[in-house]
């Protein structure tokens, strides 16, 4: 059993009671609500004629279903218009801050989080969806719910849960050129199994992770959910304070700072903190990862040969055949060279500031292939801003990429953003399931952005570090 | 609402249906475009949608759409079952399509606690026991399925085999206590003290 860890720290702050059914209870820090899953729990609430418990604590924002292009109201999309008022009214009601797209403050609601400074070290942040691991990232306990727990945290701003057991993922050394933390994620996951952390919340630690920046972190912990733990988090360090301070919660407080950081410094995992596992990946050793499968372990290597469903584990042949058969790949090659028709950068894993830049850097002088179609979707509305004062921008567009407003987008294709027919996409997204992307023909090459912005300046799947430099006039 | 009105799911019986296949996620068990909607009504219909029809809304062969299978309430499936999104849309479409408990190797985190929230057991047992029961259900597709959650056992045909209901699971169905919101409720104090001991709540 772990001992000291911040995953243990955290959870005993938190807890209020053990319940009679064994689960403890545990306060919840903040609660993020979305139209997907939220309305039902409303509803719920309105039944059993409960009153939400700390508004102050519940933050709500717009993504999975607002278009990305014409945003004026009503929305064109009638059943998007509809989520979209239902949430309007249900947070008016309550008095819960709502950032709609007329705030400048729209976005993913795990983008919005740590760029507001919501999301902070020892906390706990719940949010009806898995992707909520994301915030973990700052040394938070983070995890995503299903609406009848929306519904227990809005009436009483706890949740009922049971413990897990903690991995540390160690991941050693220096990473490569051209390798970033989607790639990371990626291996641990094809490593591990999408089912090997299911009863574990992960603890990313070694030098490879500390010396990301936030961002990196945040794509990492995004995914630990694709690895079947419902939480991942990196422990608290300079990086993580350096973010928080220049956050609208910090920047214009530092005494309510400085008080925190003594929090926050104390939650962080023990040196001699004991973990249930430990396991050691080696960074240095890390290529651009894309996967050729329909589950995000399907990943290999960029110069790696896809592999034979017969090489693999017994339990995984047979799905390796499925997904081969759908993707229409072929074992023993490598997936340079497939070809793509679409090239999407955004995601709640991989739509932020450095990751536009490192993909805007990859693009500058190159044109988006004749047979793509390309989109760059910001994390957020801020983020959007801060790419476009950059020129960021005039950079994706004139390369041909098509430059929109935040959302979740065709990560999971709730909005028109979808892939038509049998389309192939080029993703940063984190989900390449059969169907995802708003085609159930549709196939999906989960990737970094980079590793995207390179696949659509060729129109199929490249190794970013073998693109020939270009020469740009200043 | 009191907890005695939540009632407790001591055991399950029915038919069985078999969906095989390891890490089915949940957007097979549900698309998200029939995910845009505010309530959970109506989504049995579109549980598996984009496995049992095609482009023109043609049947394909799944287990949900073969007639033998029409009234079966326990699904049984494989590894990893569900992983993928939080949406209780998942365990919403399979409950509101008739099913009332799974049986499988394994299943993903959040919907196997997504499927306690609704009374729904997720009962476990290894590979080989769950492709036996699966073979069986396939011949036997009125057969009889006991599940006891408490005993923590499956009987079907002349057979009873052992299986797993975790503990905390076992116990909120078993004392029905499932449905935490009010049973959390009642904790006000304790909920208030909490949240006064931690440095970065403020007072309500």
């Amino acid at each position: 059993m772990s001992k000291n860890t911040l995953y243990d720290k955290v959870w005993d702050h938190h807890k209020v009671t053990t319940l009679p059914n064994g689960q403890d209870q545990l306060f919840v820090g903040l609660h993020l609500i979305h139209e997907v899953t939220s309305p039902q729990a409303f509803g719920m609430l309105r039944e059993r004629d409960i009153e939400v418990a700390r508004p102050d604590l519940t933050h709500a924002t717009v993504d999975h279903i607002v278009p990305t292009d014409d945003r004026d109201r009503p929305f064109k999309n009638e059943a998007a218009e509809e989520m979209m008022a239902e949430l309007e009214e249900n947070a008016r009601k309550a008095g819960i801050q709502f950032d709609d797209p007329t705030t400048g403050n729209q976005g993913i609601v795990h983008v919005i989080g740590p760029e507001q400074g919501l999301t902070q070290p020892g906390m706990t942040i719940v949010c009806g969806d898995s992707h909520t691991s994301t915030h973990g990232a700052f040394g938070a306990l983070a995890f995503g719910i299903g609406t009848s727990q929306i519904r227990d945290v809005l009436a009483t701003q706890t949740i009922a849960m049971d413990k897990k057991k903690v991995r540390k993922i160690e991941v050693t050394g220096e990473l490569g050129e051209g390798v970033t933390a989607k790639d990371i994620i990626l291996t641990i996951i094809r490593k591990l199994g999408t089912d090997g952390g299911v009863g574990y919340v992960y603890e990313y630690a070694g030098e490879a992770i500390e010396s990301l920046g936030m961002e990196g972190r945040m794509s990492i912990c995004n995914m630990s959910i694709e690895g079947g733990a419902r939480a991942g988090y990196v422990n608290p360090d300079e990086t993580t304070y350096k973010w928080l301070k220049e956050t609208d919660e910090f920047k214009d407080d530092p005494e309510r700072f400085d008080e925190l950081k003594a929090y926050w410094e104390s939650i962080k995992s023990d040196d001699d903190a004991d973990y249930d596992d430990v396991v050691t990946i080696d960074g240095s050793a890390i290529e651009p990862v894309v996967t050729w499968g329909t589950t995000p372990g399907q990943g290999i290597g960029i110069s790696e040969p896809i592999p034979e469903p017969e090489s693999l584990a017994a339990d995984k042949q047979e799905t390796a055949r499925r997904a081969q058969e759908h993707m229409r790949v072929t074992p023993g090659e490598t997936m340079a060279g497939y070809d793509i028709d679409v090239a999407f950068l955004g995601s709640c894993t991989n739509a932020r500031l450095p990751d536009l830049r490192a993909a805007a850097e990859i693009v500058k002088g190159r044109q988006v292939d004749d047979s793509v179609r390309a989109m760059v979707v910001p994390g957020s509305q801020r983020v959007k801003a801060a790419a476009e004062q950059e020129g960021l921008d005039e950079i994706f567009t004139e390369a041909g990429f098509d430059w929109r407003d935040a959302g979740c987008s065709m990560c999971l294709g709730m909005n028109d953003d979808q892939l038509v027919g049998d389309e192939a996409c080029a993703s940063s997204s984190n989900r390449n399931f059969v169907g995802r992307q708003g085609s159930k023909d549709g196939r999906t090459v989960l990737m970094s952005p980079l590793m995207v912005a390179a696949a659509a300046v060729t129109g199929e799947v490249t190794d970013v570090r073998e693109l020939p430099k270009v020469e740009v006039e200043q | 609402m009191s907890t005695d009105e939540i009632p407790s799911v001591k055991q399950v019986s029915g038919s069985g249906i078999p969906v095989r296949g390891n890490d089915i996620d949940t957007d097979q068990i549900i698309p998200a475009r029939f995910m845009k909607v505010v309530t959970f009504d109506g989504l049995g219909e579109f549980a598996f949608f984009d496995l049992r029809f095609d482009d023109e809304d043609n049947e394909k062969d799944h287990p949900f759409n073969e007639p033998q299978y029409q009234d079966a309430n326990v699904l049984v499936v494989n590894a990893n079952f569900g992983c993928g999104s939080s949406r209780e849309h998942a365990p919403q479409a399979l409950m509101r399509w008739g099913i009332d408990a799974v049986i499988g190797e394994s299943f993903a985190e959040i919907f196997a606690g997504n499927c306690l929230a609704l009374g729904i057991p997720t009962v476990t047992a290894d590979t080989e026991t769950i492709e036996e029961l699966q073979s069986w259900v396939e011949e036997n597709p009125d057969g009889d399925i006991d599940i006891d959650v408490a005993a923590e056992t499956v009987t079907y045909g002349e057979k009873s085999v052992d299986v797993t209901v975790n503990e905390a699971q076992r116990k909120a169905l078993v004392d029905g206590i499932w449905d935490t919101t009010a049973l959390m409720k009642s904790n006000t104090e304790s909920i208030a003290k909490t949240a006064e001991s931690l440095p970065y709540v403020e007072s309500a």
